[in-house]
């Protein structure tokens, strides 16, 4: 072996060593995005960082991690969902009405629903649709439907919902726990299972899949009918919270989910998603929306944009760990 | 009968058909009453969605996944800008006009800023931008009430023999898209990029210089109707623009233009953003409810698209 060869050779080991460094960091930038917002709160207001401080803080972050898992399941196979927020919306208005007075008529709507979401998963595939534009159209339903269903705010959550979202847990405050039990699962069944493999690659080489036997159909049915079924969980958890409802309370989900995602690690294409990721997205989204700007003395006018700015910043991160990869 | 079949093999022709049955239904309901008088409104409200819908057409005709969702919150603040810089003051209408259409454009090139910087999908860069817009559209805006100078609320509502100028204008504009589209070298490029960015880049086109263009185009045609629209609604409103992100979408959709880029139609927006307009119309005639309406208006835009969309990317 020539001395060049192997100069080449220990040259290629450490870049090798750069990308898988770089590859780690990347994988690590979600966690140190919410430890870093984390901080700027401990530093602003060391009270917040206590039980109370948390659940407070926390308050509304199932519902935001669950509704991230339900974007990102869409996500995974190349789509998206704009009706998300309706959607949730509308979830919220059965539960706050029909699930608590007549709960068997409000548990057949809810899986009804979960049924639409798979159908559109079905026409979508079927017809080759923009799932941007079919969900989009779809918003309008959901919120049409949150409107008959409740023309004004009003409502109450079932008392079990009620005593649910109010549970507390000794030491560790319940949506940390929550957000760990959601992340954990979804995790388990997404990256760990072998059909969760196929449901991602699905949005990672769908043509490789369909020649491998796999029914396209049915992955992206699944993966609609996961979208509906985190949308109604996401719905419910949100009328445990705020007790009542009102059409247009999801409205700011749709925005807010795709940006856990993105936060989370996820990407548009390839079926690259971290269930993880979102809910860590999602939970940093929820802190650094409200609590942290309130600390700052920032008026609540600029937290739509705390969260374009958060985006951004750690897009801009990816971008330079990613130079590196190569 | 050979120019009949050309006719119906064009993909816009079904928009007008919808956008014709939708009204003949509707003048059958009042009994022929106010037939006339609906054109007139769906004229002048079509035209908001139409110069949206040809911004939006040129950035979806990019390629899969070139979307601006920003067009809501970019037509708000241009909405404030405008209002802000006119004061009121018929002096101001041109100068106003220009803010409008320059805050517009500098949304647009942020847009592709972020794009080419962060080397990110157009969904998420023109959705952070969207998200920070509509924060400094809240915060500039805040209690605005100031009213548009008589003049320029005047010129938006004017009407000859029942025809709104501004559709008249805007018919020229499309005219222009059109030709832009089809007949230069821009358009061409645009077309191209849209149907294999690789292989227009082999060929020799800046694809960056036209994808900048037109990400600037569809925030500069933002900021223009942000203006007109304060104009004509006598005001400006944060959510001014709310509605014209899925009509905007919805319009080229409909219209013929491909969701996988590379084939635009230009008459079909017009044809859809009528067949909208007039829906809305129908269902407010009709008397159903803010719920109803929403719902049917979600369904119909759904089974639309499932009609006409459906074709397959060109590659």
């Amino acid at each position: 072996m020539t001395a060049a060869a192997i100069e080449n050779q220990l040259k290629g080991a450490s870049t090798r060593n750069a990308a898988a460094r770089a590859r780690r960091l990347r994988s690590l930038l979600p966690a140190l995005s919410l430890a870093l917002v984390l901080l700027a709160i401990a530093w602003l207001n060391p009270r917040a960082i206590s039980y109370f401080g948390f659940s407070l803080m926390l308050n509304l972050a199932i519902p935001i991690a669950l509704a991230t898992i339900a974007q990102m399941f869409v996500i995974a196979g190349n789509e998206l969902d704009l009706s998300i927020g309706t959607f949730v919306g509308f979830v919220g208005c059965v539960t706050a009405t029909w699930l608590k007075d007549a709960p068997l008529l409000g548990i057949v709507v809810l899986a009804g629903s979960i049924g639409v979401y798979a159908l559109l998963g079905a026409l979508i595939h079927l017809r080759n649709l923009p799932s941007i534009v079919v969900t989009l159209g779809m918003s309008f339903v959901w919120q049409g439907l949150a409107i008959l269903i409740l023309p004004k705010p009003g409502g109450k959550a079932p008392d079990w919902l009620l005593s649910l979202m109010a549970f507390k847990p000794p030491f560790i405050p319940f949506p940390i726990i929550a957000a760990l039990l959601i992340a954990a699962v979804v995790h388990f069944g997404l990256m760990r299972t072998s059909y969760g493999v196929i449901l991602r690659g699905s949005g990672g080489n769908a043509a490789a899949l369909k020649r491998a036997g796999w029914s396209l159909l049915k992955t992206k049915i699944l993966l609609f009918a996961l979208t509906g079924l985190f949308g109604v969980l996401s719905g419910m958890a949100l009328i445990g919270i705020t007790t009542s409802a009102d059409a247009n309370i999801g409205n700011g989900y749709t925005l807010l989910a795709i940006a856990g995602v993105i936060l989370g690690g996820g990407e548009f294409v390839g079926g690259r998603v971290s269930p993880i990721g979102a809910v860590l997205g999602a939970l940093t989204l929820a802190l650094a929306a409200s609590p942290l700007l309130t600390f700052m003395h920032i008026p609540p006018d600029w937290q739509v944009a705390a969260n374009g700015a958060i985006l951004i910043i750690v897009l801009a991160a990816r971008v330079l760990i990613s130079r590196r990869e190569r | 009968m050979a120019s009949l079949q050309t006719l119906i093999a064009k993909p816009w022709i079904w928009s007008f058909l919808g956008a014709l049955l939708v009204w003949l239904a509707t003048v059958a309901f009042t009994g022929g009453y106010g037939g006339g008088g609906m054109i007139t409104a769906a004229l002048s409200l079509a035209v908001f969605t139409v110069i949206v819908g040809v911004g939006q057409m040129f950035v979806i005709t990019l390629g899969p996944g070139n979307v601006d969702l920003s067009l809501p919150a970019n037509i708000g603040l241009a909405s404030a800008v405008a209002m802000k810089v006119m004061d009121g003051n018929d002096a101001m209408i041109v100068v106003g006009l220009l803010a409008a259409l320059a805050c517009g454009m500098a949304v647009g090139a942020a847009n592709y800023l972020l794009i080419w910087a962060l080397r990110i999908p157009p969904i998420i860069a023109t959705l952070s931008a969207s998200f920070i817009i509509q924060s400094i559209d809240i915060s500039y805006g805040r209690g605005l009430q100031i009213k548009p100078p008589p003049g320029f609320a005047d010129f938006t509502n004017w009407q000859i023999l029942g025809i709104p100028v501004l559709a008249i204008l805007t018919v020229l504009f499309t005219v222009g898209a059109a030709i832009a589209l089809q007949r230069m070298i821009y358009g061409r490029s645009v077309l191209a990029i849209g149907q294999n960015i690789r292989a227009a880049w082999l060929a020799g086109v800046n694809v960056g210089r036209i994808r900048f263009l037109t990400y600037t185009l569809s925030g500069m045609l933002g900021g223009l109707d942000g203006a007109l629209l304060a104009g004509y609604f006598r005001g400006a409103n944060v959510d001014i623009g709310n509605e014209y992100l899925l009509a905007s979408i919805a319009v080229v959709v409909i219209g013929g233009t491909s969701v996988a880029g590379g084939k635009a139609n230009v008459p079909g927006v017009w044809g859809a953003a009528l067949f909208l307009v007039l829906l809305l119309t129908m269902l407010n005639t009709f008397g159903v409810s803010a719920g109803v309406r929403l719902l049917l208006t979600g369904l119909i835009i759904v089974g639309v698209i499932t009609v006409a969309g459906g074709q397959k990317a060109l590659r």
